[in-house]
């Protein structure tokens, strides 16, 4: 085990991919002198040279067609966007193509590339760097999306990722970048599947999902659920949006007859919208109330920092949520 | 016209044109007879530019087009009778009635489709080229679009791409005067399009796109350019397509005088009577190749008729490569994972249930396509034969009008 910072296991799932399969390179703005935006290319470019670690025009569009171009003839691309935001200008390109042409071509060509995104708030970029897009991208079929949570969860989905033959969006948070934590060292290890949720905490009372950075806040706020409260929650973090680890959510469900999910996008139409639905089309005679959803607030993320944090769930946003589940229950 | 070449060549280029030309006349035919659906783009008009492009490349190299591109995969190899089966939304289409007319992909014949969305096929080129680059392959990417696809911002980016990572592809703009309804001087403030990437560092050339040996001669120093000196350029042909831009098109933006002039410059009636002038092939081997592609096209359609609908229980086949599925990939009632709960055991029946009265709306009469000039308030006679489906139309018709 060694302790890393999320930025720092992100760059050696790249690097040992890439060591291992010639076919993996990455591009991307500013990914190689540069390093980086957000350093997660930090030393690629010294180790693997300007053909396999490639800084490109800002042309998002082009950069994403260009990696399923390069995708459907045997490499394994991995973009790098800046920010989820600018991956707007590249949604004609991920979902009318990576995301249709293994469908439409009935199967003849295949889309093996990753497309990262750093986003979520927290650090004052304002309206056009600070979204949350898991929920747009979730509702595109063809897509797998994952969300990790943790240095260890980060290195391993990813490497998975890159091994997948099927196109990921892969969803990072800029405010995790620099959390640490203990990540295996077996570069030979199997990394984990997709569509394999982690428990993060038992508890029987009540569940809670958490998206992303949100795992950590519903972690959080379990044990401040427990020490002022009573109240022993179980925390989720589904790790991957699709697929979707719904028995492990549900199994969860069954148990505590409650639940609270957390994302910080926006509320209409969200992750927690859907899981919400899911959970109730299938585990409704378990619940013993309303399924309970905290989201970030229904506007562009404000530049004021007293304005953003107040459009961003934290623990004590879940734990009223959470206690609302158990009112009249205790 | 440029020399002709020998006279095998000669023979082969006049029928894979001829086929071309009979394929979509056919086509066209079998979506009045809604047998085709969705939108239909011939390509009538435009066959010298197809064939004189894939004449001269190698099997290893890739073609990539627009929605309008038919032709194009015939002209790769791929078999007439697949791509009829795919309007007609068979399983033996080639994309096994998934992406239709528009969404021609032949990986075998390296014909890498076949995209609706006007410059969206330019960046893939791209990334085709810089695979077979990074790769050390000598493949070179040909990449074929319309006048209207150069105003995009694809257009922009990737001329940009090309040129700073010298890519080995080779553009060429199939302008055929019109983007949809709107003028090339009407919708490009630059209207020699040949020059449209020069800020980019990428030259380009004009060319006769209805004269198949001028374009065969343009085209194979394209290539050489990009396989040999990794050097990206421009061809702009000149082409025009004899029917509208697809069957919805009451053609009300060009006079007829303007298409009749065209007409007497039929790239293949010009390269035939070339030959036989020429002395390289006789009145007879020009019939020959008109006989084989009536029969190859004709043989398509019974081909197409008789290939089976898509079974329900395919729709999610190929939407993910999976080996081991964990999770929910699709959630739907007509998913054939049966993650439904508490459920789950009564779902293939109710599914599969469903999935039928679904399908059944198939049968209803196709009146209600999408664009209003389809429902008849524009062109005369194209209500009529939309509602009646099955009604069949003397060949001909629409050129004769």
């Amino acid at each position: 085990m060694a302790e890393l910072r999320m930025r720092e296991a992100l760059r050696d799932a790249m690097a040992e991919e890439m060591r291992r399969d010639e076919a993996v390179f990455v591009m991307g703005e500013d990914v190689g002198v540069f390093q980086g935006a957000f350093k997660v290319t930090e030393g690629l470019l010294d180790e693997f040279g300007e053909r396999r670690v490639r800084d490109t025009p800002i042309s998002e569009n082009t950069i994403v067609g260009a990696g399923v171009g390069a995708a459907m003839n045997g490499l394994r691309p991995i973009v790098e966007l800046m920010t989820v935001n600018f991956s707007l200008l590249a949604l004609d390109q991920i979902v009318n193509h990576a995301a249709a042409i293994p469908y439409m071509f009935n199967g003849q060509a295949r889309v093996p590339m990753v497309i990262r995104m750093p986003g979520g708030g927290g650090h004052q970029l304002g309206p056009t760097h600070s979204h949350s897009f898991e929920a747009l991208y979730l509702q595109v079929p063809g897509l797998l999306v994952a969300c990790p949570s943790t240095p260890a969860d980060g290195k391993s989905l990813l490497k998975a990722a890159i091994r997948d033959p099927n196109p990921v969006v892969f969803i990072e948070h800029e405010s995790l970048y620099g959390t640490k934590g203990e990540v295996p060292d077996d570069e030979d290890a199997e990394p984990l599947r997709f569509g394999e949720a982690a428990v993060r905490r038992e508890g029987s009372d009540v569940t809670i999902v958490g998206v992303l950075k949100m795992a950590q806040v519903a972690n959080q706020a379990a044990e401040k659920l427990a020490s002022e409260h009573g109240v022993e929650a179980e925390v989720i973090d589904p790790r991957t949006l699709r697929p979707l680890d719904l028995d492990t959510i549900l199994e969860s469900v069954r148990k505590t007859n409650r639940a609270v999910i957390v994302e910080e996008g926006w509320p209409h139409g969200g992750v927690g919208a859907n899981l919400s639905t899911l959970i109730t089309e299938q585990a409704f005679d378990y619940l013993d109330a309303p399924v309970q959803r905290v989201t970030g607030a229904d506007v562009h993320m404000p530049y004021s920092k007293r304005l953003e944090q107040a459009a961003i769930p934290h623990e004590e946003h879940v734990v009223s949520a959470a206690l609302a589940t158990l009112e009249g229950a205790r | 016209m440029a020399d002709l070449p020998d006279a095998a060549t000669c023979y082969e280029l006049l029928a894979r044109m001829a086929l071309i030309r009979r394929f979509e006349e056919e086509a066209g035919r079998q979506y009045q007879r809604a047998k085709a659906g969705g939108f239909l783009h011939l390509a009538i008009g435009e066959e010298a530019t197809i064939v004189g492009t894939t004449s001269v490349m190698r099997d290893e190299d890739f073609l990539i087009g627009t929605y309008r591109t038919h032709g194009h995969a015939i002209a790769r190899g791929t078999e007439p009778q697949r791509v009829m089966a795919e309007l007609f939304g068979r399983v033996d289409g080639t994309s096994g009635g998934r992406g239709g007319s528009m969404h021609i992909f032949d990986a075998e014949k390296r014909f890498m489709g076949g995209y609706g969305i006007v410059g969206g096929n330019l960046p893939l080129a791209a990334g085709l080229a810089l695979a077979s680059q990074y790769k050390g392959e000598d493949a070179v990417t040909v990449c074929m679009f319309g006048d209207g696809a150069s105003n995009t911002g694809n257009f922009g980016e990737t001329m940009n791409l090309a040129a700073l990572w010298t890519l080995p592809v080779l553009f060429l703009v199939e302008n055929n005067l019109y983007g949809m309804g709107t003028s090339v001087e009407r919708h490009s403030a630059q209207t020699d399009l040949s020059k449209k990437a020069e800020g980019y560092g990428i030259s380009g050339t004009r060319i006769d796109g209805m004269d198949v040996v001028e374009v065969r001669e343009a085209v194979a120093e394209g290539l050489r350019a990009a396989r040999e000196e990794q050097r990206p350029t421009v061809l702009e042909a000149f082409t025009y397509r004899y029917r509208g831009h697809s069957a919805a098109d009451p053609e009300v933006y060009r006079e007829r005088e303007e298409v009749e002039e065209w007409q007497e410059k039929d790239p293949i009636e010009s390269f035939a009577k070339c030959c036989v002038e020429a002395d390289v092939l006789g009145e007879r081997e020009v019939q020959q190749a008109r006989d084989a592609a009536d029969k190859e096209v004709k043989a398509a359609v019974e081909f197409a008729e008789s290939s089976p609908e898509p079974p329900l229980e395919t729709m999610y086949e190929n939407l993910y490569a999976q080996t081991e599925p964990g999770g929910w990939y699709a959630v739907d009632e007509r998913s054939p994972e049966p993650h439904r709960g508490d459920h789950q055991d009564e779902i293939p029946d109710a599914a599969r249930e469903l999935a039928e009265a679904g399908a059944a709306y198939a049968g209803q009469p196709t009146g209600d396509r999408p664009n209003p000039a389809m429902q008849g308030d524009v062109q005369e006679g194209v209500e009529e034969r939309i509602e009646a489906p099955d009604r069949d139309v003397s060949p001909g018709e629409e050129d004769e009008d």
